[in-house]
């Protein structure tokens, strides 16, 4: 058995947890129908945003120079990191040589998936995420389940006694309201002693070398408008040519995420504070060789909303942890194999090929295209586990002889008819551990066709 | 430089075939009818609070709404409501006590509550989100259909800040339970001003 159907095991065995799970993302999937609904121009939205990046993928690295240039021009440093060890490296020296010690941090998958916490933990640096959900998971020592919302694995429960053995909270406090206060209060000490403000980046705009950063709880403009130095992590793919894409991009952003017309702040940086500094990093990490595939290179045109997660029937049944990797769900399991084919050969199958994925991306990525065509490239790699390599090869030839499909059929009714359970529903059938085989028919759908007199 | 030239490289290898990028000009959304209505709906929906009024009535609304929130500490570059001396202040961090922090805003989107503010005038950009409560003034003049219509008029400061800020800061990271006042304002009022 593969890790994510091993971890996915894990989670389904609390029946009531995984069951509230599934009903807590699927809600968040019907507030983006709502949201999507109040949009009739949505599908010419979608098309538009699709043919933007399509563009901007296609001249990618002019584009990246016109930001630089234009970045500069207002008074920012760009840095330019290869994979992420360089990008960890740039932030950590960037913080030292300002004399940083305390560091909030706004939500970066970026930067989860470069892991530059623990790297500037373990030199000494204390870093605190200030999105609510992401100081959940980190105060738990966990990784973010959900791109959007990090601790949509936890009940307030769960939060509330973290609370109260991590921030003093009354023991037996759960209500989200009181919590949220706990931790306002909690993380502003943090904001005002921090030295540095670390955040991701939605968008950056070619045409006028400015970010564009998205958040409900005003946590990224808070954690850059106290202390003088601001650090943006962005990979590549985040460029946008004109500033009048946005327009587009933010119209679909927030509705596919959480059903909100638009996010409660939308923070439009344009060079540093007056006194202050701004440092971009810029960073590959395996998007260059992903440009390079084209029929995988779509998956660049990701915007990070997670509609593709809430739909996923997999990714609500499993969690987000079952994943392993920083990206879970669908465009996950697209994004994670190009880095590392042979560590998540699983995820291209944690996928039942629905198609739900493909028909809410904002951005029209063919994800679930995109998941079956890594599945062969995974086959032509060798990077089968032997239950599904065997079981294809057997299909293979199996499919094509006609007798020896036909003998096999009557072999399958009969022994589906004649065999214990005990036998049928063994460790030998994968396929029988969580369900119920049909009831063989007495005849092949070729018997009865030949018996109604058809040819 | 190594870096960055590695990287354009590999960039400029990878390349896919052209393709072009759509035209937006004059691209609007679905109309509002009654943009200051629709306005005052969108606000509503994301748990803020409109109150349409004129110049004349201004100075008492915003008055009445310091009242109400029993606003002691008034950070303000709205002349209608003076209040503490914002040049005082060398650092940010000492606005940390401000109750309620009174913005102009230069445009606003009917489709989605959201107001645009910039730090014109502001020496500390930090003081919208350290207040406790926020109040937004906007003449109805400025309001746009969507944010198609926003990107066209809007002028993004160059260098500087500006942010669209649709109601109060809020979070649903809890079980999905939607509280107000996360780290921002507690409250959003928009004034409307005929």
């Amino acid at each position: 058995m593969n890790e994510h159907a091993q971890n996915a095991t894990v989670f389904l065995r609390d029946e009531a947890r995984s069951a509230w799970h599934d009903n807590a993302v699927w809600w968040v999937r019907q507030k983006r129908d709502r949201a999507q609904h109040s949009v009739p121009e949505w599908e010419e939205l979608r098309s538009l945003a699709q043919r933007i990046k399509a563009h901007a993928l296609s001249r990618l690295a002019d584009y990246l120079e016109e930001f630089e240039r234009n970045a500069r021009a207002l008074g920012a440093h760009v840095h330019w990191a290869r994979n992420a060890d360089e990008h960890n490296r740039i932030v950590h020296g960037i913080l030292r040589d300002h004399g940083v010690q305390r560091l909030v941090k706004s939500k970066s998958m970026l930067t989860e998936e470069c892991h530059l916490n623990p790297y500037l933990i373990e030199r000494g640096i204390e870093v605190v995420d200030t999105d609510l959900g992401e100081r959940i998971v980190q105060l738990l020592r966990e990784p973010p389940s959900h791109i959007v919302m990090p601790a949509i694995h936890l009940k307030k429960e769960d939060i509330g006694e973290l609370f109260h053995v991590q921030l003093g909270t009354p023991k037996g406090v759960s209500d989200p309201k009181a919590l949220t206060e706990a931790a306002r209060h909690h993380l502003r000490s943090k904001f005002l002693a921090a030295q540095a403000g670390l955040t991701g980046v939605n968008f950056a705009i070619a045409e006028t070398g400015g970010l564009v950063v998205c958040t409900n709880e005003g946590n990224a403009d808070l954690g850059v408008a106290l202390p003088p130095l601001h650090i943006a992590c962005m990979g590549v793919e985040k460029i946008v040519p004109r500033q009048q894409d946005l327009g587009v991009f933010l119209r679909l952003l927030a509705r596919s995420a959480t059903g909100q017309s638009i996010t409660t702040y939308s923070a439009h940086f344009h060079g540093p504070r007056p006194g202050g500094e701004l440092h971009i990093v810029i960073v590959d990490h395996g998007r260059s060789k992903l440009l390079a595939r084209s029929e995988f290179r779509r998956s660049l045109s990701c915007i990070r909303c997670g509609a593709c997660l809430n739909t996923c029937p997999v990714y609500r049944r499993s969690g987000g942890h079952s994943y392993g990797v920083t990206v879970p769900g669908p465009i996950g399991s697209v994004l994670a194999p190009s880095i590392d084919a042979e560590k998540h050969a699983a995820l291209p199958f944690a996928s039942s090929l629905c198609g739900s994925c493909t028909d809410v991306c904002p951005v029209r990525i063919d994800l679930h295209h995109q998941l079956l065509a890594w599945r062969g490239e995974i086959a032509a790699q060798g990077l089968l586990p032997p239950d599904k390599s065997i079981g294809a090869r057997v299909g293979r030839i199996v499919l094509s002889h006609t007798w020896l499909y036909r003998m096999v059929g009557s072999l399958a009714r009969f022994a589906l008819r004649v065999l214990p359970r005990g036998i049928l529903y063994s460790r030998l059938n994968a396929w029988g551990l969580s369900r119920e085989l049909p009831v063989p028919p007495a005849k092949s759908f070729r018997a009865q066709w030949r018996a109604r007199g058809k040819p | 430089m190594g870096s960055r030239e590695d990287i354009l490289r590999a960039i400029r290898e990878a390349s896919p075939p052209p393709a072009p990028l759509p035209d937006l000009n004059g691209r609007r959304g679905q109309k509002s009818g009654d943009l200051a209505a629709q306005f005052t709906l969108s606000v509503e929906e994301v748990g803020g609070r409109c109150v349409r009024t004129d110049e004349a009535s201004l100075p008492e609304e915003l008055r009445a709404l310091a009242q109400s929130l029993e606003a002691k500490i008034i950070g303000s570059i709205v002349p209608q409501l003076p209040g503490i001396d914002l040049s005082a202040h060398v650092i940010p961090h000492t606005l940390a006590g401000v109750d309620l922090a009174v913005l102009p805003g230069e445009l606003a989107v009917a489709e989605n509550g959201a107001v645009w503010i910039t730090e014109a005038g502001l020496k500390h950009r930090a003081l919208f989100v350290l207040a406790q409560h926020l109040a937004l003034v906007v003449p109805v003049s400025r309001l746009v259909n969507d944010m198609h219509e926003a990107y066209e008029k809007v002028r993004l400061p160059r260098p500087g800040y500006g942010c669209f800020v649709s109601g109060p800061s809020k979070t649903a990271d809890i079980e999905q339970s939607l509280v107000i006042g996360a780290h921002g304002a507690r409250s959003c009022t928009v004034f409307l001003v005929e």
